[in-house]
């Protein structure tokens, strides 16, 4: 691949215009990160006087609570309910958008719209669609004799951060499955249609293995999103109850941490929560990216 | 194996674009037919209509004696090979060319039998496990041309297929499917603005223009006696040049173009009727200044300027060394018989 060289006359000027994004990686990101590392081995006691180092002890005490396992199961509940019904909706409904000739750019920025909403508003608004007193969707599931309170049923509290949670996400997906069907070339379909496929079989067979590249890329993309992104869906629709039926891991960071000023125990968290991240991109990468590309 | 049959076609876009102004053409049984014309002149919305990519606006579309105007494209029992080959990238060629053949429910053994059949007759057998990123552009074409044959078809159907290939394996090419067609002897109706590859290539050719049929006829019948100026000037390279009567009635001294059909006022000439020796039958006498020699080999082109003329004039002749230097006088002769009469107005052919 070809690359871009500019040349520059003074040889401070590049990393003068490298710097606001440097400074801020590493005063919010590489800085933090580093203190929640070192943390993660330390013990802080109650009214945080001494700091003692332990080892792995924080480490070991997390993988051996059940509370933490427990989390780590409804995460990945939780990680694949999301990614499969926010890509699944993004693809159905960029296929739709794609179909239409006219006015596709106007459906295309109404489904948009949500990605620009803060994942707190976003949680707010099904809080209050879903609200068991005030909610329209609890009125409406009354008729069909479903009681919804998610206050008190772990189930329903999980099915609603998994819609506030896989609503905001479907309008990233959909603009990228929206790219990915424009780019198949038209020609392709026509030759399936003249080979006697079915616009069914045309979808499975050619149009969805071409976008194989878009949905690896979105999958990726998901998964981290649901990993640390849904913490404000949650903290504004359930805060991690009832009980800890939507206690997720990056919940639990914050809870324990912050809420429970248990520093040691909410670092080593986050630095796994890292890590299992880390590892799932690994693996994709490692094993996914080379069947999806033709 | 059938006949093509189109009544009245047109094709009529939103917002009032006539792309297609009423074709009627009949396609024989076996027949190679080759739409050939200018970018735009509708021979390739024309060839989609034929496929079932495009609907028809008003006509009927008869394939063998079915009526296929409503049709779907695969119950039309045509293959179609596209100009960019439109191969699927993610299957190797052995599924590119099986595709097909497994939507129409064959069973494995005959998909198999079919393939290694077709993929022996265009050489492309060692490539079958291949992905098609991975065959150069003529690999790709052969793949192309496999997968339409593979199914039997009643049709062929060709868009521009040649035109992504490099000149030398275009006639390479040119040469292999028109050697297959004859020895499959399935009918096919191939589109190309390239009047080389249509003259070579078709048994019969249809000229279009602004979305209308211009002439229909073999190679040499178009060649030789086109029925407008616009297939004149668009059948045979270099153009035929184009000479107003009142020009060459004062160059020429007896009453030679008296006998010109009535309404003449323009005449084509091929650049290869203007000799540079006077040929024993009447002719015509001009002279010109030599403005530029071209030597193409085989053949070498004269630009000349016609004397009393601005008109700037092509003459063909063998190759060698030109006859007089560049910006001398060259005398060339022009036999009555090679005068194609026109009506300017018209443009059409006037006897």
């Amino acid at each position: 691949m070809q690359t871009k060289r500019s040349t520059y006359q003074n040889r401070w000027l590049p990393y003068c215009l490298l710097a606001p994004q440097l400074i801020i990686t590493l005063v919010f990101f590489i800085w933090p990160a580093s203190q929640a590392v070192k943390s993660s081995f330390e013990r802080t006691d109650a009214f945080g006087f001494k700091t003692t180092f332990v080892g792995l002890s924080n480490y070991a005490r997390i993988l051996s609570d059940p509370s933490y396992l427990n989390a780590l199961g409804r995460t990945a509940i939780f990680a694949v309910s999301v990614t499969v019904l926010s890509m699944g909706l993004a693809l159905l409904l960029a296929v739709c958008v794609n179909r239409v000739l006219r006015s596709a750019k106007f459906y295309t920025t109404l489904l948009v719209w949500p990605y620009a909403v803060a994942p707190v508003v976003a949680g707010v608004l099904w809080w209050f669609l879903f609200n068991p007193t005030i909610g329209l969707l609890p009125h409406v599931l009354d008729w069909f004799d479903i009681n919804w309170n998610h206050r008190v049923s772990g189930s329903q509290a999980m099915i609603l951060i998994t819609i506030a949670a896989a609503w905001k996400q479907i309008s990233y997906n959909f603009l990228f499955f929206l790219a990915g069907l424009q780019s198949v070339p038209k020609s392709l379909i026509e030759a399936a249609a003249i080979d006697g496929a079915t616009p069914f079989k045309r979808f499975w067979s050619i149009v969805f293995p071409l976008l194989s590249p878009t949905t690896f890329f979105l999958l990726i993309i998901n998964i981290n999103y649901v990993m640390f992104d849904t913490f404000g869906v949650i903290d504004a629709t359930t805060g991690g109850g009832p009980g800890q039926a939507t206690m997720t891991l990056v919940y639990k960071v914050y809870t324990d941490g912050v809420a429970g000023l248990n520093i040691g125990s909410s670092s080593a968290q986050s630095v796994l929560l890292m890590g299992i991240v880390i590892l799932l991109t690994f693996i994709q990468f490692r094993y996914v990216e080379r069947r999806v590309n033709y | 194996m059938a006949s093509i049959t189109l009544e009245g076609i047109k094709k009529t876009y939103a917002g009032g674009v006539q792309a297609v102004k009423g074709i009627d053409l009949a396609i024989e049984d076996g027949e190679f037919v080759v739409l050939v014309g200018p970018s735009g002149c509708g021979k390739s919305t024309l060839l989609r209509m034929v496929a079932g990519l495009e609907t028809i606006s008003e006509g009927t579309l008869k394939i063998g004696d079915r009526v296929v105007n409503k049709l779907e494209p695969a119950e039309r029992d045509i293959a179609m090979v596209f100009q960019n080959y439109a191969l699927y990238p993610h299957m190797t060629v052995y599924n590119n060319l099986a595709y097909g053949l497994k939507n129409r429910g064959f069973k494995k053994p005959a998909i198999e039998e079919r393939v290694r059949k077709a993929a022996k007759m265009l050489e492309i057998e060692e490539y079958l496990q291949r992905k098609p990123r991975n065959l150069s552009g003529g690999q790709r074409q052969r793949v192309a041309m496999g997968r339409a044959l593979v199914r039997e078809p009643a049709a062929f159907l060709f868009d521009e297929p040649l035109s992504n290939l490099d000149a030398k394996l275009r006639v390479q090419m040119r040469v292999e499917i028109k050697q297959l067609q004859r020895r499959l002897k399935t009918t096919s109706l191939y589109v190309t603005h390239d009047q080389l590859e249509a003259m070579t290539l078709g048994d019969r050719l249809v000229v279009l223009n602004a979305g209308k049929i211009e002439q229909v006829g073999t190679p040499m019948e178009i060649f030789n006696r086109p029925a407008s100026m616009f297939v004149a000037g668009f059948i045979g390279s270099p153009a035929m040049n184009m000479l107003p009567v009142e020009y060459l009635a004062t160059r020429s001294a007896d009453n030679l173009l008296d006998d010109l059909p009535a309404g003449t006022d323009i005449v084509g000439i091929r650049p290869d009727d203007m000799h540079l020796s006077a040929p024993s039958a009447p002719h015509l006498v001009v002279d010109s200044t030599l403005e530029l020699f071209e030597a193409a080999g085989a053949e070498s082109h004269l630009y000349v300027r016609l004397a009393g003329s601005e008109q700037p004039t092509v003459i063909r002749t063998g190759g060698g060394e030109p006859p007089v230097n560049e910006g001398e006088t060259l005398r060339f002769y022009i036999a009555r018989s090679a005068l194609h009469p026109f009506n300017r107005e018209s443009g059409q052919r006037t006897g």
